[in-house]
C-alpha cells in the first residue's frame, strides 16, 4: 500500500524522466500499430479478395504469426542490425527506430490476419452487388474496406495492445537506454529488479492508463459503427 | 436488331439443368414479365443476362453486341434489383449515389440526379438514414434507386415485390411503368406473381424446369396461350 501510495506521488510530481519513457512509449507504439495496419491491411485484404494457388497456407501462415514471441523478434531484428548484420549499416540497433520495426513486425500479423477474417467474412452478395453496379476495382476495395471497419478496429485494438504491453524485443533492440530507448515495459522491469518498487508501479499504472485510454477510443470508434449497423 | 437476344442458354449445376437451350429475343423499350415456379431457371437466366453466371452454352447479345463473352463491358447500361438486396453501411444517400460515383459523375450532377429519384421513389425523408435500419420495403425500393439512377438502358428486377406490402409493391410498380414509358427503359422481371405480370407487363415468358414454354404479348398470353402447361399455370392447377 506504502508502494502504492509513493507511486501515485511519482505519478503527479511531473517527473521529467517518466514524461520521456511515456513519450517515447506512445510515439513507438502507435507508429508501430500504424506502420502494421499501413501493410497488414492492404496485404489482408488482398488475401482475403484473390483466389490464388496456396492461400490457405498463406492464411494459416499469417494467423500462426499472430502468435509471434516478442523474444525472437528481437532476435532476428538485433541480428540484421547489429553491426555484422544485413542492415548494420544503417546503425539503427540501440535507437527507437529499431524498436518501431520490432514492434511493426509483431503487429503486421495481427493486422493482416484479422483483416482477412473480416472481410472474407462479407457477405458474397455483397462483391456481387459492386459487380452488378460497376464498381471500379479501387471503390470495390473503398466499400469492402468500409463494411468491415469493425473487425479493422478490433485488429487495432489488438495490435495497440500487443505493442504497448511488449517487453521482449523492444528490449533487445532498443537496449533500455535511458533518456533514448527506455520505454515503459523495460523501465518497470528494470525497476522491479533494482528493488524500486513504487516507480515500477508508477509506471505500470501509466502503462494500464494508456493502453485503456486508446482502446476506449478504438472502442468508441467500433460500438459506433456497430449500432450504426444494428439500430 | 433485336434489343436484347438470347441465343440457345443452357446451364447446369452439379449435372441438374437450370437452363435447357433457352431463345428469346424482345424489343427495345419492353416491359417483359417472366413467370414461372420456383426452381424454373428465371433467376439464372437474369444472373446470366447480367454476367453474374456464364451460361454454359449459348450466346447473349444486348444492341446486337454479343456481351456473354465479356458482360463487365456493357453492365454499365445494365440496372439489376435482387430479390434480397444487400444495402451498404451508409446513409440512403449514398447508397445510391454510389453507382454513379462508380460512373465518376460530378458531385452537383449526383446530388440532383439522386435526391430526384429518391423523390420519385418517395424515400426522400429517409435520405439520410443509416441505410440498415430500414424495413424491407423500404430497402428494395433504395435498392430500386441506385439501379435506375444511371438511366440503364436494360433493368432487370429478380421478385423484386416479394414479400412486401401494397404500399411498397404500388411504389415499386408505379416507378417501374414510369421509367418503363417515360425513359424507355427495357424491364426484364422475374415474378411468380401472375397477376403482378398481367398488371405491368406488355410481354410475358412461362419457363418450367428451365426451359422456356411459351413467350407472348400479354393478351394472348393470359386469354390464349397456346401450350397446355401454360394453361395450366395461369389457371393454378399447376402443382409445384
Amino acid at each position: 500500500m506504502e508502494g502504492f501510495v509513493r507511486a501515485l506521488q511519482i505519478l503527479f510530481s511531473g517527473d521529467h524522466e517518466i514524461l520521456g519513457i511515456t513519450l517515447l512509449s506512445l510515439r513507438v507504439s502507435l507508429t508501430a500499430t500504424l506502420l502494421g495496419a499501413a501493410f497488414g491491411i492492404p496485404i489482408g485484404f488482398l488475401v482475403a479478395r484473390r483466389d490464388f494457388h496456396g492461400k490457405s497456407v498463406v492464411t494459416t501462415t499469417i494467423n500462426t504469426l499472430m502468435g509471434l514471441p516478442p523474444v525472437v523478434v528481437g532476435l532476428v531484428v538485433y541480428l540484421f542490425l547489429s553491426a555484422s548484420g544485413p542492415l548494420g549499416f544503417l546503425r539503427l540497433l540501440y535507437t527507437p527506430e529499431a524498436m518501431i520495426i520490432a514492434q511493426m513486425i509483431l503487429t503486421f500479423p495481427i493486422v493482416c490476419g484479422i483483416t482477412i477474417s473480416s472481410v472474407l467474412s462479407l457477405s458474397p452478395k455483397l462483391k456481387e452487388t459492386l459487380v452488378s453496379l460497376s464498381a471500379p476495382s479501387s471503390w470495390e476495395a473503398r466499400v469492402l474496406l468500409n463494411e468491415s471497419r469493425l473487425g479493422l478496429i478490433t485488429a487495432l485494438i489488438a495490435a495497440f495492445g500487443a505493442a504497448i504491453s511488449e517487453v521482449g524485443a523492444i528490449m533487445m533492440v532498443g537496449g533500455n537506454l535511458l533518456g533514448y530507448t527506455r520505454a515503459l515495459t523495460t523501465a518497470i522491469m528494470l525497476y522491479t529488479n533494482m528493488g524500486e518498487f513504487a516507480t515500477a508501479i508508477a509506471l505500470g499504472i501509466i502503462l494500464l492508463l494508456i493502453a485503456f485510454g486508446v482502446n476506449l477510443f478504438l472502442t468508441y470508434l467500433q460500438m459506433r459503427s456497430r449500432i450504426k449497423r444494428t439500430t | 436488331m433485336s434489343f436484347l437476344e438470347c441465343r440457345s442458354i443452357s446451364k447446369s449445376y452439379d449435372g441438374k439443368h437450370a437452363l435447357r437451350d433457352v431463345s428469346f429475343r424482345i424489343e427495345g423499350g419492353d416491359l417483359l414479365s417472366v413467370v414461372g415456379p420456383s426452381g424454373s431457371g428465371k433467376t439464372t437466366l437474369l444472373r446470366i443476362i447480367d454476367g453474374l453466371e456464364k451460361a454454359d452454352s449459348g450466346e447473349v447479345f444486348l444492341k446486337g453486341k454479343k456481351i456473354s463473352d465479356a458482360p463487365f463491358l456493357h453492365r454499365k447500361i445494365i440496372g439489376m434489383v435482387f430479390q434480397n438486396p444487400v444495402l451498404f453501411n451508409t446513409t440512403v444517400f449514398n447508397n445510391v449515389a454510389y453507382s454513379l460515383r462508380f460512373r465518376r459523375e460530378k458531385d452537383e450532377t449526383i446530388r440532383k440526379k439522386v435526391d430526384e429519384m429518391l423523390r420519385l421513389l418517395r424515400l426522400y425523408d429517409l435520405r439520410d438514414r443509416r441505410a440498415l435500419t430500414l424495413s424491407g420495403g423500404e430497402a428494395q425500393r433504395v435498392a430500386l434507386a441506385r439501379a435506375l439512377v444511371y438511366d440503364p438502358d436494360l433493368l432487370l428486377l429478380d421478385e423484386p415485390t416479394a414479400n412486401l406490402d401494397p404500399y411498397n409493391v404500388s411504389i415499386i410498380e408505379e416507378t417501374l411503368q414510369k421509367s418503363n414509358r417515360e425513359r424507355g427503359t427495357t424491364v426484364i422481371m422475374v415474378t411468380h406473381n401472375i397477376f403482378q405480370a398481367k398488371r405491368l407487363a406488355r410481354n410475358v415468358a412461362f419457363m418450367l424446369e428451365g426451359e422456356l414454354v411459351e413467350i407472348a404479348d400479354s393478351a394472348t398470353f393470359f386469354e390464349s396461350p397456346k401450350d397446355p402447361r401454360t394453361l395450366s399455370f395461369i389457371r393454378g392447377e399447376m402443382v409445384y
